[in-house]
């Protein structure tokens, strides 16, 4: 590969039109791989695009992070992990910088990236996916998964559903059924709900669906003969729109059917139509385009022609969630600026600044997300913050997602030794000794 | 007992739907020899061209100034399909005559490729939810009346199976395309001989095929939007194929109602005590099982060997 | 005029029968072996070792494995990313219960492992035939996938499902894991490339495979000459599974590290390496390196062409890239449906009589 012209590449599409006297030569390059082809494109477009257009609207208004214009280099994955190894590797030493921060966006990508990163210093910033486990800073110091893990969102699903039934002790005897998309990603749940069943006594049924989840007839036949009191569900791609369909057929009260944020985007719940109503899912940002940062946007980036997506589709929970993983990017990236002393940031400064990274009340009010999400402070040994997660209910009418509880604080004393359990396990395996903290 | 019947006709109905996409196989198997990787994105690429003639962004409207309405979209679709039939023939198959069957494969997998890309780069990759009118959910009467859920679009997709089959079966005995089709399948150097159009048939077969696969992608695309995913539906008629046969189309009906009820009851009856998601691999199982008795499949046609 | 036989006299049979009979061949062959062997290494950087050439060792290891199947004994098989995930996982129970393995041991030891599944799941072919052969390796395929997924005592009952192979060496240098150097694990795959390859090289020219090649051509009349049918076919599905379970093993151990089996061996993989195999060209030893070439770099150089020489969106790029590797799949099969191992020999044979063509 040439590098002068993958420089060049990124310089004509960056920065070019906005190249002016002050703009310096180092550029921060923060690369997204992300894919819009194959089975997930229709999932991966809007997160993508609202990635790529915060960072767009950094250059655009800021002119960059403190005067440091992003570039953002593209490689398409088409969700797939042995290209997302070739991406990597074709954009880890994009220059000027070098990348900053990865954001992997498939499960079995963070997985190769974990050691690869490590190893070249460069943080990844696998945001609600990814291994739950590297939750644990000192065996991880690499990878980060804040706000909020799988593990505290299954914990935050099962007090919900406490709260519906009156309180924790009444979880006694009832049943929740866990329908799950047959790899890693969806598996990761399970452990987290069986020990919680072992102490609040609700019997777990477990549901397993094969990739790709066109036909789950004998799962939803299944979910209509045990008739558990609450369904969750961990899916992906056309595994969300069939199981939505499924459970509107067979009634399933679709306000007893809790999706994982995955699940929970307008793509699932759109082909259902009317029938999709009270579907619930998890989220830890707002949707919806009615916060400042979205008037930005659509003055610095649509009205100049420099958008990635559609104007109309700002807003949808997808694109905000891309758009919120790179706010704490570049957050990440100011904050390593401010801890080095430098400008000219490379990926090993970053992760310090993701390390310390602390977005407050009063941050998120400047930035023009107030109440868009809730506080993030990162420290050496806890890589996931807070971990709180709310509900989102679909309205089929109004076509429109909104939040409708409070952010669950999660339960860490059930996930906290878990996830001791297993990045100890990790660390052990790859004769890695914990780093002090 | 209820929901044992319950279990039994959803399989039916799921089998059904997979005998959709195995009849666009075994219609191109019998007349050409060729296995056809690119049924499923055909399913895919006929759905994306329905939805858009549709949808008020798409290219129709873009060149006449509003949407086509259901039949009409229907009717341009099939257009479609047979201009893809016949620029596959020119453009492909006249030039791979009497290769072997393996070769063929290959080159249908070729054109897969480029029918996906192609489907994405005119259609675009979102989810679009098709909704031409078919009736969803579950059906009401006998629902709330006996306690026995049977899905609408189902019982419509099993239907609209009879109705294709029954035309299939009248085009393939009593017209002469027909015959010349089976004529055809039987040997292609008698065909010829006789005066056969071998181009003439591939065409034909091939939009025949393409009008099942539009069949397959309206069904299949009602219940789960159409995506790219559809694609991959393809893989679920394999099993089916197997074991009706590649040759035969009551064998794909057949192969298809086996394959579901068999799949079915073995994840809702055994599935739950080896951890779940055994359909898949149980479906391929069954039919090896049948193989191992009838190695040509159930209404395949027997191979007969000479040294 | 460079390529030309004459003026090269066999004096024994030995030399008539050599691999590589004529000698521009031997040298071109040494050549390349040379320049891969000492002079590559010093080249490949993460990028070129992880991108390019690791895959294209492994996928044609694969390969190889599977045109043993397919080439040489006509026996059609679709379980190809089963077996790898057989040989994955058995590198990777056999690192982790045995730490002090050597690693070469343990690839060949994966191999011989997959061999046994694959005669098992080869016994149906025995009955079967065709495409209706590809059900048998089709349920293998999905059985082998749910079973590595569903049952924890492979992943050594990690909460996530995921294989990860521990850092390992040989001699004292470091193969495995990320802090490996690019050029020593493209040096490990090489060395069983082309040790396997030449070995096949030798199978299908031996009693063997000829057996198998008889089997291909006509199974009855095989059959009437004295060969033993079951021995045959069984025979080639423990090689070709040999072959595809060491190929599974590095492409685990050495070249992602970490592995889920669902995505990492699931049925692309298999159409993968059938693609591989059929392009490259069916009962070609050469042809396997040629296929696994054109699906895998084209893809790459395509999109690199597109992205950075021309500035295209990515997701553009992607499309014209599978369009175009299907139009060319087609070009290739309608120019040559013998493959791309074919079309070498038709350039050697033009080569030979150039510049006087009559």
């Amino acid at each position: 590969m040439n590098l002068a012209k993958i420089k060049r590449v990124a310089l004509a599409a960056v920065i070019a039109p906005m190249l002016t006297a002050t703009a310096s030569a180092y550029e921060l390059v923060i690369p997204s791989t992300d894919y819009r082809t194959g089975p997930y494109a229709p999932n991966g477009i809007p997160f993508a695009n609202g990635y790529s257009d915060y960072f767009t609207l950094i250059n655009e208004r800021d002119g960059g992070i403190e005067g440091v214009k992003i570039a953002n280099p593209s490689c398409e994955t088409a969700y797939n992990t042995k290209q997302g190894v070739e991406c990597y590797e074709k954009l880890k030493d994009t220059p000027p910088s070098g990348a900053l921060a990865f954001q992997p966006l498939s499960t079995g990508i963070t997985y190769q990236l974990i050691p690869k990163a490590t190893e070249d210093k460069i943080p990844v910033f696998s945001m609600g996916y990814g291994r739950t486990s590297a939750a644990n800073g000192k065996i991880f110091p690499y990878v980060f998964n804040f706000p909020a893990t799988y593990w505290d969102q299954a914990t935050v699903f099962v007090q919900y559903i406490a709260d519906q039934e009156g309180g924790m002790e009444y979880l006694k005897g009832k049943k929740i059924a866990l329908v799950y998309h047959n790899s890693a990603y969806g598996k990761e749940p399970i452990r987290t709900l069986e020990t919680m069943a072992e102490k609040y006594g609700y019997e777990l049924q477990l549901l397993p669906v094969d990739h790709p989840g066109q036909e789950q007839k004998a799962t939803w036949l299944q979910i209509r003969r045990e008739r558990p009191d609450w369904v969750l569900m961990w899916g992906w791609g056309v595994m969300n729109q069939v199981a939505i369909k499924e459970a509107a057929s067979i009634r399933y009260p679709m306000d007893h059917f809790i999706g994982v944020w995955w699940s929970g985007s307008e793509n699932d719940v759109l082909p259902a139509g009317e029938e999709a109503n009270g579907y619930l899912s998890g989220a830890f940002h707002a949707p919806g385009d009615d916060f400042p940062v979205h008037d930005d946007i659509k003055e610095y980036v649509y009205a100049k022609g420099k958008g990635k997506g559609d104007v109309d589709r700002i807003g949808e929970v997808l694109y905000n969630r891309g758009m919120v993983a790179a706010m704490w990017t570049v957050e990440a990236v100011r904050n390593a600026m401010k801890i080095h002393g430098t400008k000219e940031v490379r990926g090993e400064h970053v992760r310090d600044g993701f390390e310390s990274l602390n977005v407050d009340e009063k941050r998120l009010e400047e930035l023009g997300m107030k109440g868009f999400t809730y506080p993030v402070k990162i420290t050496c040994e806890n890589h996931t913050g807070p971990g709180k997660v709310a509900l989102q209910q679909w309205d089929a009418k109004a076509k429109q997602w909104s939040i409708v509880t409070k952010f669950y604080e999660p339960l860490r004393d059930i996930t906290g030794p878990l996830i001791k359990e297993d990045s100890e396990a990790y660390a052990k395996e790859n004769n890695i000794t914990p780093r002090e903290c | 007992m209820l929901f044992f019947t319950e279990t039994v006709i959803s399989g039916l109905m799921a089998g059904v739907m997979y005998a959709l996409v195995a009849l666009g196989f075994v219609l191109i198997f019998k007349a050409s020899g060729i296995f056809n990787f690119a049924q499923g994105v055909l399913a895919l690429f006929a759905a994306l061209a329905l939805y858009d003639f549709m949808s008020p962004d798409g290219w129709a409207a873009a060149l006449i100034g509003f949407p086509l309405p259901v039949p009409f979209a229907i009717l341009a679709t099939i257009g479609v399909m047979i201009a893809l039939a016949w620029l596959i023939e020119r453009l492909v198959l006249r030039h791979l005559v009497n290769q072997e069957g393996i070769i063929l494969f290959m080159a249908t997998i070729g054109l897969a490729y480029v029918l996906e890309g192609l489907g994405d780069i005119l259609f675009g990759s979102d989810v679009k939810a098709l909704d031409i009118g078919i009736p969803q959910g579950a059906h009401d009467y006998l629902f709330d009346q006996y306690g026995l859920y049977i899905e609408k679009l189902e019982m419509f997709a099993a239907a609209t199976a009879a109705v294709l089959v029954t035309v299939l079966a009248l085009f393939f005995q009593k017209t002469r395309t027909g015959r010349a089709l089976r004529a055809v399948a039987d040997d292609h150097q008698a065909a010829l001989s006789v005066g056969i159009s071998l181009r003439t048939i591939w065409v034909i077969v091939w939009s025949v095929a393409g009008i099942v696969a539009l069949v397959a992608g309206i069904m299949w695309g009602s219940k789960s939007g159409v995506q790219f995913s559809l694609s991959l539906i393809a893989l679920k008629a394999l099993p089916v194929l197997i074991l009706g046969g590649f040759t035969s189309v009551p064998g794909a009906i057949v192969g298809g109602l086996i394959i579901g009820v068999g799949e079915k009851v073995a994840e809702v009856y055994v599935g739950p005590y080896v951890g779940g998601a055994i359909e898949n691999w149980f479906a391929y199982m069954l039919a090896l099982v049948f193989l191992l008795f009838r190695p040509q499949g159930l209404f395949g046609e027997k191979i007969i060997e000479r040294v | 005029m460079l390529y030309r036989e004459t003026g090269q006299f066999k004096t024994s049979y030995q030399a008539d029968q050599a691999i590589f009979p004529i000698a521009q061949d031997r040298w071109f062959i040494l050549g390349v072996l040379a320049f891969s062997l000492f002079v590559m290494p010093f080249l490949v950087d993460d990028y070129l070792a992880n991108a390019v050439l690791l895959p294209l060792l492994i996928y044609a290891l694969a390969a190889l494995g599977l045109n043993i199947l397919i080439g040489y004994c006509g026996q059609l098989s679709l379980g190809t990313g089963g077996f790898m995930a057989v040989g994955a996982y058995s590198t990777y129970k056999l690192v982790t219960a045995y730490p002090d393995l050597n690693l070469i041991v343990i690839v060949l030891l994966s191999g011989l492992i997959t061999a046994a599944v694959g005669v098992l799941f080869g016994l149906p072919s025995l009955r079967i035939k065709g495409f209706y052969l590809a059900v048998a390796t089709l349920a293998a395929q999905f059985f082998l996938v749910w079973m590595f997924n569903k049952f924890g005592w492979f992943n050594n009952y990690n909460m996530t499902g995921q294989i990860t192979m521990p850092d390992a060496d040989l001699f004292g240098i470091q193969i495995t894991g990320p802090g490996a150097q690019p050029g020593v694990k493209y040096l490990f795959c090489l060395g069983f490339v082309v040790i396997f390859a030449l070995a096949a090289k030798n199978i299908v020219r031996g009693r063997v495979g000829r057996e198998w090649m008889a089997i291909r051509d006509m199974d009855i009349a095989a059959e009437i000459i004295g060969i033993r049918p079951m021995f045959a076919k069984l025979s080639a599905f423990a090689v070709s599974s040999f072959y595809v379970g060491m190929a599974g093993a590095l492409y685990f151990g050495v070249w992602l590290g970490s592995a889920e089996p669902v995505e990492a061996f699931d049925i692309n993989q298999s159409f993968l390496v059938l693609f591989m195999v059929i392009v490259g060209g069916l009962g070609s030893i050469m042809g396997n390196f040629f296929g696994a070439a054109f699906i895998l770099l084209l893809p790459l150089l395509l999109k690199n062409i597109m992205v950075d020489g021309f500035d295209i969106a990515t997701v553009t790029a992607k499309h014209v890239e599978i369009m175009s590797l299907g139009a060319l799949i087609l070009f290739f099969l309608i120019v040559e449906p013998h493959g791309l191992a074919r079309l070498w020999q038709i350039t050697k044979e033009k080569l030979r009589l150039w510049p006087f063509p009559h």
